[in-house]
């Protein structure tokens, strides 16, 4: 039955490890907003280099 | 293939900027001089040092997927950018820059060289970290909850015997140490302000609640740690967690809307100021009376002052929503909030920024609104509500007084536990929060759900005559007189061309020329008239009656014309009525009375009773104030009054209404403080909005109904005594799922019902 405590134990540690990424979610700002960067991954780095020689 | 049309249209952009010199000639760009006063540009600044500045700059006209693109490639366009990000959402960017290379000033400009010309206003930050403390206050609780409830398990399963005494023992203690986080953050909101409504005398629904919570908590703090039984804890944990859900959706907000505007995000932020003969950029606070200011085109007088020009036109459609503009002569008084057309002038200031009379209007002591006074139907209900749970607590503890006097702690604590009401807590949220939801998807935004409680209960309308239910700008403009020939109208066109005048303008797109003949003579005659000779043939006299020395009794926006001095006739300027507003009209005034207040003359007075089809409350010739004091006497006879208007001469009005809705062709522009912003596509949708307003207070009474069903079945496990950890755990969460689902779907199918929806595509990304 001792196991049951490591197992309790276990869980909790990785929910906290959850809730501490979500806060730092939060704080560091990537629910603000969540549609620019949708977009921003589709701006290819090829079409950049080529603007840039411009 | 939209990946190619953002690349496409974000490449012609990026070769249109590359053609255009990177910075245009300063004094186009005047209206960004202010920031040429270091100081004041400091002062907006996020981040200040000698290498980096950083700024947040809210663009309004970022629109689409290739604005993000050529805003965050700004470092390209110019090396003093390092760093570029946009937030689409709210329509902001954030840009980090080298000051050695680039100011302030030039960095708006650059922007408003390709098209986004920045906004500064002095913003306030508080709502986003109220948000963010919700969502993290969402999430501890939300852990919590999980965890306490698979501890729990065993107790659900009814597998307590299985389980061996010291590993329940270990279990009881770790939910009790999973508690402590939401008694003493999470709930703590709730605890507060149950207290202070008590202190105040009155009973919010936090009262009930904070009973709730505190006996719950109590209680199982007891069992656990005395007793070692199974606790309460999992319904505490619910509890709180469904109600913050319910406080999270209810603060939806647009965030790129502002509802709370103050006067000074009118004017500019800083002036420009002569000071013996030198130009100064002083801050808006800073103006004194008797300071000599220059004002230049577009820019908007700041203060009450005196003209020291000649001439000057200012454009009044803020003040008096008069769309005209106003000609003032030298030594004559120009008010605060009026925009010069035209050339640069000086003015000498008579009275300071707060006291002009605009501002002052602004600041009237009667706008600072009692929400008190909208006493929400929740806190009326959680005060009888709270009232009685005491007495049934009473009742049924002097009852058990004669069955086991044993029980009766328990049983009183079990009524105030189930009696708790969550469900109730969360019926106005979630309706008015989906509610909110769908205005918001049919370009109605309002500022809070509480707008929507009172939108239910408006018994009369008053709108605001120019922009609202007219086109703005659009005037329709009719020749009356002698039919015009094609050689005639090609030189009235040649004329008015030479004219910056806004009715010479509106002239020369309303006519159809074919040749653009050569003037010579041409004499303008400010706020008179214009002449010249066409193709050396005709003498040709456009303006007023004056100007033309005939005799004009009518009231109306006119422009007169003769041609070889024989009058030929006149071109009239009348407002065209939004499409649909008619129908409109007709189907409001079955639910409320209808007012008009306009700060035009009476020549639109027949067109407007025959809109209206009535003859009384149409009121034309309204100053700021006479629309204030409207309100006001409506309101004193006892009526709920909507205002519905665009401009910031109806502000006083807007804020002083029970509702103020104001009326806008582009959601980005500077609307003054109200309570909802709508689309001007949309007002023709304003019976419908608020008729569903009342439809959802009959769904919100469905929902307490409901709730209070809920309730009266765990009282009576309470009261008989049967309420155990497990049937709360049940019976809780269930009903507040069940308010929570039905009040959503209600909404949904009365919506879907009486609002059909227009147009699937357009949904909105605020």
């Amino acid at each position: 039955m001792g196991i049951i405590y490591l197992l309790i134990l276990v869980s909790v540690a990785l929910a906290i490890f959850f809730l501490v990424a979500f806060v730092w979610a939060i704080k560091s700002g990537q629910y603000e907003d969540d549609y620019t960067p949708s977009i921003r991954m589709l701006f290819d780095d090829e079409i950049k280099k080529e603007n840039g020689e411009i | 293939m939209v990946y190619q049309i953002i690349n496409e249209n974000g490449l012609d952009n990026y070769y249109s900027i590359e053609d255009k010199p990177g910075i245009k000639p300063a004094e186009k760009n005047a209206k960004f001089n202010f920031l040429k006063n270091e100081e004041l540009a400091g002062s907006l600044l996020e981040f200040q040092s000698e290498q980096t500045n950083n700024i947040s700059l809210f663009l309004p006209q970022i629109h689409c997927s290739s604005c993000i693109w050529l805003l965050e490639n700004l470092p390209k366009l110019h090396k003093g950018v390092t760093y570029a990000q946009v937030n689409f959402v709210s329509r902001n960017a954030y840009v980090s820059y080298n000051p050695k290379d680039i100011s302030l000033y030039e960095l708006s400009v650059l922007l408003d060289s390709i098209g986004y010309p920045p906004v500064f206003e002095k913003k306030k930050k508080a709502e986003k970290t109220i948000n963010k403390s919700l969502l993290i206050k969402l999430g501890v609780t939300g852990f919590c909850f999980g965890n306490i409830m698979l501890l729990s398990f065993p107790e659900y399963l009814g597998l307590k015997d299985d389980v061996s005494e010291p590993v329940k023992q270990f279990m009881q203690v770790l939910i009790f140490v999973l508690s402590i986080p939401i008694i003493t953050y999470t709930a703590l909101d709730y605890l507060k302000s149950g207290l202070k409504s008590i202190r105040a005398g009155a009973f919010n629904i936090d009262v009930p609640i904070s009973i709730g919570i505190l006996t719950l908590y109590i209680k199982s703090t007891y069992d656990i740690l005395a007793l070692n039984n199974a606790s309460y804890m999992d319904s505490f944990a619910g509890f709180i967690f469904f109600l913050l859900i319910g406080k999270w959706f209810q603060s939806k907000t647009y965030s790129s809307l502002s509802f709370e505007r103050d006067y000074k995000s009118y004017f500019p932020i800083g002036v420009t100021k002569l000071k013996e003969g030198k130009e100064e950029i002083i801050g808006l606070d800073e103006i004194e009376i008797e300071d000599e200011i220059s004002i230049k085109n577009e820019e908007i007088i700041p203060a009450d002052a005196l003209l020291l020009n000649d001439f000057a036109q200012i454009d009044y459609s803020f003040v008096t929503g008069e769309s005209t503009p106003v000609s003032i002569n030298k030594n004559d008084k120009i008010f605060a909030g009026g925009k010069l057309i035209g050339t640069a002038i000086n003015i000498k200031v008579l009275s300071s920024v707060k006291q002009s009379y605009l501002t002052h209007l602004w600041n009237q002591d009667t706008f600072k609104k009692q929400e008190s006074k909208y006493a929400q139907i929740s806190n009326v209900l959680s005060k009888r509500f709270t009232i009685g749970v005491i007495v049934i607590a009473i009742i049924s503890a002097v009852s058990w007084l004669f069955i086991d006097t044993t029980k009766i702690i328990d049983i009183v604590v079990s009524v105030l536990i189930v009696a708790c009401p969550c469900a109730l807590a969360l019926a106005v949220p979630f309706t008015f929060g989906t509610v909110m939801r769908f205005y918001g998807k049919r370009k109605f935004y309002i500022k809070n759900i509480f707008v929507i409680e009172r939108l239910s209960r408006i018994t009369d309308i008053v709108f605001d005559k120019t922009g609202t239910i007219t086109q703005t700008d659009k005037d329709s403009i009719e020749f009356t007189g002698d039919q015009l020939t094609s050689i005639e109208l090609d030189c009235i066109g040649s004329l008015v061309k030479q004219s910056s005048h806004v009715l010479s303008k509106s002239i020369y797109h309303s006519i159809t020329i074919n040749n653009t003949l050569n003037v010579s003579s041409y004499k303008e005659e400010i706020g008179k008239g214009i002449s010249g000779l066409i193709d050396g043939k005709h003498t040709l006299k456009i303006g007023s009656s004056d100007y033309l020395n005939i005799e004009s009794t009518k009231e109306e926006t006119a422009v007169h014309v003769s041609i070889n001095n024989e009058y030929k006739g006149k071109f009239i300027f009348s407002n065209t009525y939004k499409v649909g507003i008619a129908s409109l009209i007709h189907n409001l005034k079955k639910d409320a009375a209808l007012h008009v207040l306009s700060g035009d003359n009476e020549s639109e007075r027949e067109n407007l009773e025959e809109l209206f089809a009535q003859k009384e409350q149409l009121n034309f010739n309204q100053q700021p104030l006479d629309k204030l004091t409207y309100i006001k006497n409506l309101q004193e006879q006892g009526k709920s009054v909507m205002m519905v208007g665009d401009g910031l001469n109806d502000a006083g009005a807007l804020k002083q209404s029970d509702v103020g809705i104001v009326v806008t062709e582009n959601t980005f522009n500077f609307t003054p403080s109200s309570d909802g912003i709508i689309e001007a596509n949309s007002l023709i949708d304003l019976d419908k909005i608020i008729r569903s307003s009342k439809k959802s207070i009959v769904i919100l009474a469905i929902c307490y109904a409901f709730s209070i069903c809920y309730n009266v079945v765990g009282l009576c496990f309470a009261v008989s005594g049967n309420l155990t950890p497990l049937i709360a755990a049940i019976l809780m969460p269930l009903s507040s799922i069940f308010i929570v689902v039905l009040s959503t779907l209600l909404v949904s199918r009365s919506f879907q019902k009486h609002y059909p929806k227009k147009d699937k595509s357009s949904s909105n990304k605020n």
